[in-house]
Parts: structure tokens; sequence; C-alpha cells
């Protein structure tokens, strides 16, 4: 190879692993803030701040969704399967709200450690799969749990 | 081996041969693309299972995970032609850089606008600042970088050269926006297909895409041709096989 070509193509190598070496440590400075939410072990160790709009990202607890009879009051627990808070919402929830779901809730962290949520939002996960298969699921599943 | 490289390599630098090679492949490509996409959308639109918790919705995937992939890998060629244009000094690199730009960008919009339109009423929003996303809006933006920056000098050498370092600079983004859901807390679920994992998804829904994809690839492919092509009969006007084409009427 020229020599020319050899000197741009190193300095352009240098150029992006400089540039590259940049982006790097600023995403690492700012990692904290990339997140975009907590998770309730995080709340659970204080890394959140009260009384500030957080969000709070986790599932959402089997059997602990309660709703208000006469309004579109909601209140349920979300859990990492190792620390649970409580969240209290009034509002319409997204089509894929349900026990078990993934969800993200933006809101403020109150002193007695629930969050008083404005916006509920599902999290999808990365499966699919076809009703008839989840059907099957379930049949399996309650089979199992009948025996 | 690698001399027939170097060989094969210094074609390029032949505009002539390549606007004679690329009029063969052009019909390849143009035929794959259609045929992939006319089955690709029949059968995930109309026959693929609908999924057990989204129901119909899910069905965007068909265009939304294609066009994603367009617009990572269409930066990526583009930073490598933008490598090529600045170390080799090759005319057709440029011209490539050039014309990838606006179809990247189309493509990276259409990710964008299907991925909002599917997050209503998946989420429950349009938009959520989570890094996947934006990461996703920095490359639109980088696009736009690099288009302006390719016309912004009088000189079109010069704003090729530009654009190809910034195309090269941008590329850094692209592993930001795959691992960002793996690095952070983000809304935006984690990828659905990885090389070493079986899909989480079942045969009778990835088939399609996977058409879809290789449709996608090919629809590019033909229009990239297309519109260097284009620029290289703009560029080599004066030339004598140019004149030669108009005269004949091609």
């Amino acid at each position: 190879m020229n020599p020319k070509r050899k000197q741009r193509m190193l300095i352009i190598l240098f150029v992006l692993g400089g540039v590259g070496i940049a982006i790097g440590l600023a995403l690492y400075a700012l990692s904290q803030n990339i997140n975009l939410f907590y998770s309730p072990s995080q709340i659970a160790a204080g890394e959140a701040p009260k009384d500030t709009l957080i969000r709070v990202g986790g599932m959402v607890e089997e059997g602990s969704v309660e709703r208000h009879k006469d309004s579109l009051k909601v209140q349920f627990n979300v859990t990492d399967f190792q620390h649970t808070i409580t969240v209290r919402y009034e509002g319409i929830l997204p089509d894929l709200f349900r026990e078990g779901q993934g969800i993200v809730a933006m809101g403020r962290l109150r002193d007695d450690g629930t969050i008083e949520a404005q916006e509920v939002l599902a999290k999808h996960d990365e499966k699919y799969m076809p009703p008839e298969v989840q059907r099957a699921l379930d049949k399996a599943e309650a089979a199992k749990a009948g025996e | 081996m690698w001399q027939r490289f170097k060989a094969w390599f210094h074609k390029w630098a032949s505009p002539k041969w390549f606007f004679d090679m690329s009029a063969s492949w052009m019909p390849w490509l143009k035929g794959i693309a259609i045929a992939c996409m006319v089955t690709g959308v029949i059968w995930g639109l109309a026959f693929a299972p609908q999924d057990y918790q989204q129901g119909n919705s899910f069905r965007i995937i068909y265009l939304h995970v294609p066009a994603a992939i367009l617009a990572q890998s269409v930066f990526m060629m583009m930073a490598v032609a933008g490598f090529v244009n600045l170390v080799w000094r090759l005319k057709l690199a440029d011209l490539a850089v050039k014309a990838a730009a606006p179809i990247g960008a189309w493509m990276c919009f259409l990710a964008l606008f299907t991925g909002a339109v599917w997050g209503k009423p998946t989420w429950g929003t349009w938009w959520v600042w989570d890094a996947r996303l934006t990461s996703m809006l920095i490359l639109l933006f980088l696009y736009f970088a690099v288009m302006a920056l390719h016309g912004a000098f009088t000189d079109a050498t010069t704003g090729g050269r530009a654009a190809s370092i910034m195309a090269i600079v941008g590329t850094i983004n692209i592993p930001i926006i795959k691992f960002s859901v793996e690095w952070w807390n983000t809304l935006h679920q984690p990828a659905t297909f990885k090389l070493t994992e079986k899909p989480a998804m079942p045969p009778e829904m990835w088939v399609p895409l996977l058409i879809m994809v290789i449709g996608f690839y090919c629809y590019f492919g033909y229009l990239l041709l297309y519109r260097m092509r284009n620029e290289v009969m703009e560029r080599e006007q004066r030339t004598q096989w140019v004149r030669e084409l108009v005269r004949k009427g091609v």
C-alpha cells in the first residue's frame, strides 16, 4: 500500500478511536441518567430522590392489583423479585397491563414509600407466540397444578 | 488470492465498468425484492398467527424490524464507502455515500414512525426518551448531517470528504443502538433475534419476517445502484462512453 494511503488510514483510525473513547467516557459518566427507570431494589436502597418525578420499572406482582369500585383509582405492587414497591395510580391503564406484566410507572416517591404515578406504560418483552400456544401452555400448567 | 482481490478492487475505479456491471445486477435485485416483499407482506399480514398478548398490532414488526435493520446496515455501508473514499479517493465510493444517505434516512424515519404507531397501543405512549429510541433518533440526525455536509461545499469533492468523515465518526452510534437495550433500563424490549440463541418467536412468525428483511436489502441494493448510475452519468457526462450511451438513447 502506498505510504500516503497508509497515513490517511492511520489518521482516520486514530480519529475514530479518539472520538469513540470520548463518547464511551461520556456515556459511562452519564450511565445513571440514561437509565429510563429505577428498579424497586434501587429505590429500596435509597438511590431514588423523593418527591421528584421518577420512573420505576418492574413486574406487576400477581394478585396485588386492587381496583377502586367507583373510580379509576388502582393500586398494585411492582417487584423485581427482590424488593417490592406499591404504586397508586388514577387513570386508564394500557391494554397490555396485567398481573405478571412488565411496566414502567412515572410518578413521585412519597414518604410512606409508595409511588404516586401520573403515567403507567406497559413494557413488552421480546417473546412472541400465537394464542393457541399460550392456551396450550396454560392448560399444561393447570394440569400440572391439578395433580 | 490477495492479488485477485486487488485486481477486483481496482476495477471499481472505473465508472464505466461499474455502469456495465450494475446493469446486469439490477434486474436480479429488483426481481428478488418484489418477490420477497410481496410474499412477506401477504404472509406476515394475513397468514402469520396473532400474538397472544398484542393481537394483530404486532404485525407492524414486518415493517418496523426490516426498516430498523436497514437503517443501521446502510449507515455502516456508508461508513465503509466513506473510508474507501478518504483513503483511496475512489470516486464511486463518494457517489455511494451520497446515494445511500437519503435511502437510509427514510428507512430510519420508517422505523421510528412504525415504532411510534406500535408504541401507542402497546406501551401506552407514542414516544419515550429511552436509550434505544433516542439513539435511533440521533441516527436520523446523523443521516441529515451526512446529507447536509455533502451539499454544503461548492466543491463536490470537499463535500464528499466531509460527509465521509461524518459517516465514519457516526458509526460509533451503531453499537450504542444495538446494545442500548442491554446496557441501560429501557422501555424498548431486547432483541428477539440473537445469533447465538433460538429466536423467542415461532417459525411461522419469523420466516415471513426473514423474507421481508431479504426483500428490504434487495430493494435497497436496487435503489442504491439506480441512484449511483444517475450520479455516474451526470459526473461523467463529458466522457466518450456516456455521450455514446446518450446518443444511442439508453
